[in-house]
């Protein structure tokens, strides 16, 4: 076997020397899905015919040394998660591939329109469900989807976060369908993660293959923590100067505790827990060295129901006693403010369209992915006759769990969510199982595709701005859908281009 | 800053520091043991008495072999002052101040980490580390020291760095000399041979401090030894150069002038500098130099607990009651 790899070795090393490459993409196949970098052909997309030379240039002994090189970095650079439940002091990097993921910029100009538009009117709604309510008065949303939503939060009835902002930081999931369009998938408004994972993969890439970028006209991105700080900035209570902004987290433990850090530290901010902070003479202070000294402004990693333990979850740890009364009398400032979490309620969801004409009377110009509600009684018989062609959600889960992919479902698991439908059609959405789009991925000495997603990130202070850029995520399970970084997914640097 | 963030800062330094000693009482002991003639008793059992875990290492070895003396100290997790678990902890408090230091300063506690965990790999197949992996393991704390140097700003979170760094080395020091005079002074009739020489040289080498001590003194002998090792104010791991660099930085974070103080752990260590700025080291001896060390260990861990008291664990303050009135949910 040692001879064996012996000789290949050298093999491989007269043909480069010769020039003669083994190359990457030779015997890719589409699939018939959408590939992000190939038209249905075969043939490289317009936007992505430069990166396929380059990539080509390369040969595969190359490409595979620049991916272990990536690997390597992350380890060195400590760029790891947790692993639950496996033996102490496990740690795994989250798995990236070198080979970007083009976005083009005429695409990217109607994402971005879309997502403003979107946010735009998603902070209205919340805004309006805490205070007068008039969607629900004038009956385009059901009242009772409203109260019976276990992210709405009473206490955050008449709430006027400054500026009227609810939802400051936005990490919208987008795919894209074998039609060639893209699909919001989820919004989530409450503390989407993963953004640090988006610079980061670009740093490595330039660490590790910086040749790639050269004409490629690539977007940057590394002004993220410069928008985020000056949005926090600005949110600040009135009349304070020079406001201290913390980011709050729930701890190291967390598996986004690398993002936490990351983000304080890239902003010069504190990084702080529930327990160095403390309420005092109706100010939240924090816990120094010099003794305690006033937070103006929170960005919270830490969930709505654990913040505050007067206020929501009485068990809570990783809050702070009293914080919630602070923020009511206008003397700290959240982001994202509480409650935001019910337009994340995916029944809510499949309204968005009619949320965003109501109150900017303009069509949608993302669409929502179709979705069926199954406390409507025809549209639930529809779904339970239908489940083994639906995606059936929870409406209150994430991370790829309580999810049944009707398609690739056994008998047993489509009765158990018959009966759970059944016994909570609120509870319940349905929609059609998407042919996610691909991207090439390095296996072993070749490429093969792969299902992907989008998750590009929004801030909202005084006015919108969209990160060019996002998390692309993609399942690296063969033939997988899931692509969360719990079920096996992985990530690859987005490019954005600017022309 | 934050209490918790310097906590973190001074337990990283202190464990690097620690973690740096242990390999350094290795290395000594086996370079040591090279020179010792035929059937003359290899000392291993002093290096478990200068961390003062005798009784955990007897409630899991036989017998203090080389072997297992090194493995105790090296890898062993059940021991909080093996390099393995130093590491470790100050890899989880420089995880815990990461968005603080310097990207260089992590990368570095990183590696460091990740080659002593790969260490630790190996050596549950049978790899025994030797000098080489002892060196790394020093070259890779000074490696730390001096990225922490180099890049971080010398502002108030760099000084509680330093004050851990200084407070374990004092400590260290002290304890090796203390060992170590406790097992080579009853050898009188050793005295004049080669090997007292060369033991009392070990001594030396163990803290780095040959070559300093041979220009300052020249002949080895045993108290000039304890007036070098504690009293000298110029070399780094003296005691005396410890204290007062550690009061320098203690006193840079409280903006307190030297020589007052406005917290315990100024008082403690103030008493203790100007202590060993006037005794001589005659006074020592004649007290009884075990006597002496004890003391001074038990002093900086009072020093310990004041600095923890003065800025890391500041007391919770109670909800006032009328800011509880008004949750709604």
């Amino acid at each position: 076997m040692g001879e064996y790899n012996r000789v290949l070795d050298e093999g491989v090393r007269e043909q480069v020397a010769r020039g003669a490459f083994f190359m990457p993409f030779d015997g890719y196949d589409t699939g018939g899905f959408y590939d992000e970098m190939f038209e249905a052909d075969g043939s490289p997309r317009a936007s992505a015919r430069l990166l396929f030379e380059r990539i080509s240039s390369v040969g595969d002994t190359e490409l595979r040394r620049y991916q272990q090189a990536a690997e390597q970095a992350l380890f060195r650079m400590g760029i790891t998660f947790n692993v639950y439940g496996d033996e102490a002091g496990t740690e795994k990097i989250f798995p990236f591939d070198i080979i970007p993921r083009i976005v083009p910029a005429e695409e990217w100009t109607q994402i971005d329109r879309g997502l403003r538009q979107r946010v735009h009117a998603l902070n209205l709604f919340i805004d309006d469900i805490y205070h007068d309510q008039k969607i629900l008065n004038d009956g385009v949303i059901p009242r009772y989807l409203i109260f019976s939503a276990k992210s709405f939060r009473k206490a955050c009835l008449g709430l006027k976060p400054p500026r009227g902002t609810w939802c400051h930081i936005t990490g919208t999931d987008l795919v894209r369908h074998n039609d060639g369009k893209y699909y919001i998938l989820e919004d989530n408004l409450r503390c989407p993660s993963g953004v640090s994972y988006v610079l980061e993969n670009r740093e490595i890439m330039k660490r590790t293959f910086p040749q790639i970028f050269d004409r490629s006209n690539v977007r940057p991105v590394g002004d993220y923590p410069s928008h985020l700080l000056r949005m926090l900035q600005k949110i600040a209570p009135a009349g304070i100067a020079d406001p201290t902004v913390a980011v709050l987290t729930p701890g190291i433990h967390n598996s986004a505790y690398f993002e936490h850090s990351f983000l304080a530290k890239f902003m010069g901010v504190e990084l702080v827990e529930g327990r160095d902070l403390v309420v005092m003479n109706g100010y939240v202070m924090m816990r120094t060295t010099k003794g305690f000294q006033r937070v103006d402004v929170i960005y919270r990693r830490v969930d709505d129901d654990f913040l505050d333990p007067l206020t929501f979850r009485a068990d809570s740890m990783l809050g702070v006693p009293g914080l919630m009364d602070v923020y009511r009398h206008g003397r700290v400032a959240l982001a994202n403010a509480p409650g935001t979490g019910i337009a994340d309620d995916k029944v809510i969801y499949a309204y968005v369209p009619e949320i965003i004409k109501y109150y900017l009377g303009d069509d949608a110009i993302l669409p929502n992915v179709p979705t069926h509600v199954c406390w409507d009684d025809a549209e639930r018989l529809h779904v339970i006759e239908n489940l083994d062609k639906f995606v059936v959600k929870a409406a209150n889960e994430s991370g790829g769990y309580g999810m049944l992919v009707g398609p690739q479902s056994t008998a047993e698991q489509r009765d158990n969510f018959k009966a759970a439908i059944t016994a909570h059609p609120r509870n319940y959405i349905a929609q059609p199982t998407l042919a996610l789009s691909r991207v090439p991925v390095i296996v072993d000495d070749h490429l093969e595709g792969r299902h992907v997603d989008l998750r590009p990130y929004i801030l909202y202070g005084e006015e919108i701005f969209v990160l060019p850029g996002g998390l692309t995520r993609v399942a690296l399970k063969k033939d997988s859908l899931v692509v969360n970084s719990s079920q096996g997914g992985g990530s690859k640097d987005t490019w954005v281009l600017s022309c | 800053m934050l209490s918790r963030l310097a906590d973190s800062l001074y337990w990283m330094s202190r464990y690097v520091e620690r973690a740096e000693n242990v390999a350094r009482f290795i290395d000594v002991n086996t370079w040591l043991s090279l020179d010792l003639p035929a059937g003359y008793q290899e000392q291993w059992s002093p290096l478990i008495s200068t961390t003062g875990d005798d009784a955990l290492f007897a409630k899991h070895y036989p017998d203090a072999s080389k072997r297992n003396v090194i493995r105790f100290l090296t890898f062993d997790t059940r021991n909080p002052n093996s390099i393995f678990s130093a590491i470790t902890a100050a890899r989880e408090n420089a995880r815990l101040a990461r968005q603080y230091i310097t990207l260089e300063t992590w990368e570095q506690i990183n590696r460091f980490y990740l080659a002593i965990q790969n260490g630790a790999r190996l050596a549950s197949r049978g790899f025994e580390p030797g000098q080489d992996f002892f060196s790394d393991v020093m070259n890779a704390s000074h490696l730390f020291l001096g990225t922490l140097y180099a890049t971080m700003s010398h502002n108030e979170g760099w000084h509680f760095c330093r004050l851990g760094r200084l407070i374990e080395r004092a400590d260290k020091t002290s304890r090796i000399l203390d060992t170590k005079y406790y097992l080579l002074l009853p050898s009188i009739d050793s005295i004049g041979t080669p090997y007292d020489d060369i033991m009392w040289a070990a001594v030396l080498r163990s803290t780095s401090a040959l070559e300093m001590y041979r220009k300052r003194f020249q002949q080895i002998s045993p108290d000039r030894i304890v007036e070098f090792l504690v009293l000298d104010r110029e070399f780094p791991r003296a005691i005396h150069y410890c204290v007062v660099s550690a009061e320098g930085s203690l006193h840079a974070i409280s903006g307190a002038p030297i020589r007052t103080f406005s917290n315990p752990a100024e008082q403690h260590l103030g008493r203790l500098c100007a202590e060993l700025n006037y005794i001589q080291v005659g006074e020592i001896i004649n007290r009884g130099l075990h006597e002496f060390l004890d003391d001074i260990q038990v002093r900086l861990n009072m020093v310990g607990d004041a600095i923890e008291n003065a800025f890391f664990a500041l007391q919770p303050v109670p909800v006032l009651p009328q800011y509880q009135a008004g949750s709604d949910a």
